[in-house]
């Protein structure tokens, strides 16, 4: 992607979100869909207990209040911590109800008591934190203080969602990495991974806790055919050997392969799609 | 800033501060607004809250509280979730400061806003 096109390449996001930007997050009605789109998945990927209402949220990046809006419609309470002033100016011309606004920096960690929060999300903040605006400022630092913050005051067993845009896979690495140093288990989930426009990162994040299988990325085709099992018994037999020899799959095996390719997309990393050829021998000559 | 928002910040973020809490809440103007009464939220937040500090800064817009928590949330009468309610969401501060109580830094709160930021030099 070009870089012009990112908005986080252009200034600091207390200098971007200005007055003008800030306004279209009330007017312009595509950015409002989107945005509720992502805060209502988020939520549905925190997986708050069944029929639970009356959970307090805490808002990364809240903005102009849209992802509270969406939290409050669903009976939960919010804390929305975001850096631009001009931004929350438009949130408080809504009419918040069950939400509060707090003036703050997500790199300089979050300023709340430990165990507040039943859970938080965070609408395309993120990759505003992997640039260093200010000379003071280093981005990996800043987001490991977000993380081990962010763990301390969400309660244990709860959930953590992120949105965001990667720029590239070495920056959905940086962020994991960062993210799992401070605890946190979970990786990133995408929604719609063969469509371009459509295509949504969100890093999923656990604290701990029995409910901790990641949840699957939404597809709008039908159910891929991947999993055909193939039925070649000498080979199954033979992999079967070596993993109760050693536990793990023959290297280079199919299953090997099949491992490391899911081990790598947990990552967030670039990972061509399983298909028939994946694993399968070369002939001979090249 | 609503005093649930008071009851969870701190000025941990400050160099040198290990605590930060309770930030002492300074108003200098403050609204009341009614908010929808949820008793499965006030009841889940009771065992989450540092009840002393609710019930002392409750006390500064003349809301008494127990100073005791009950002890059973779910059993908790109506007439005491709604006074809880009343100080947790419908309290308004919308001009002010809080103090952070170890090493007296002011953040100061505008338009209902608390400002958390902090300069380079202090994190």
């Amino acid at each position: 992607m070009a870089s012009n096109r990112r908005p986080e390449h252009k200034a600091p996001p207390e200098i971007f979100y200005n007055e003008d930007e800030a306004r279209k997050y009330t007017s312009n009605s595509r950015m409002i869909e989107i945005q509720s789109q992502m805060s209502a998945r988020a939520i549905e990927l925190l997986a708050l207990p069944e029929d639970a209402e009356g959970c307090l949220i805490l808002d990364l990046g809240c903005g102009s209040g849209l992802s509270g809006e969406v939290i409050e419609e669903q009976n939960h309470v919010w804390i929305g911590v975001d850096i631009s002033q001009w931004m929350l100016n438009v949130a408080l011309e809504r009419d918040i109800e069950n939400g509060d606004l707090v003036l703050g920096d997500l790199g300089q960690g979050l300023p709340f008591r430990a165990g507040s929060f039943d859970g938080a999300i965070s609408i395309s903040a993120l990759q505003w934190l992997c640039n260093a605006d200010k000379k003071s400022h280093n981005p990996v630092k800043r987001l490991y203080i977000l993380f081990s913050t962010l763990y301390a005051c969400l309660s244990r067993g709860s959930r953590a969602v992120f949105q965001f845009y990667p720029e590239n896979s070495s920056q959905a690495e940086l962020i994991t990495q960062q993210a799992m140093r401070a605890g946190f288990t979970g990786g990133i989930v995408v929604d719609y991974p063969n469509s371009t426009k459509a295509k949504k990162w969100f890093l999923v994040l656990f604290t701990g806790g029995s409910n901790n299988q990641l949840p699957k990325g939404l597809t709008n085709e039908r159910e891929e055919t991947s999993s055909v099992s193939y039925s070649n018994t000498t080979q199954r037999d033979a992999s079967k050997r070596y993993k109760n020899l050693k536990g793990k799959p023959l290297k280079k095996s199919k299953e090997w392969i099949l491992q490391k390719k899911e081990r790598r997309r947990r990552q967030g990393k670039e990972v061509r799609p399983d298909s028939k050829y994946t694993a399968r021998r070369r002939c001979g000559r090249f | 800033m609503k005093l649930l928002t008071h009851n969870m910040l701190t000025s941990r973020c400050l160099k040198g501060v290990n605590v930060g809490y309770p930030l002492k809440l300074i108003a200098h103007e403050t609204k009341q607004r009614e908010v929808a009464f949820n008793s499965e939220f006030v009841q889940k937040m009771i065992p989450k809250m540092d009840w002393n500090v609710l019930a002392s800064t409750a006390k500064q817009f003349g809301v008494d509280l127990p100073c005791e928590p009950p002890s059973n949330a779910s059993e908790a009468s109506e007439d005491l979730l709604r006074k809880v309610h009343h100080a947790l969401l419908e309290i308004e501060i919308m001009q002010g400061e809080l103090i952070c109580p170890e090493t007296g830094r002011k953040f100061p709160i505008k338009q209902g806003i608390p400002n958390m930021l902090c300069n380079e030099d202090e994190v």
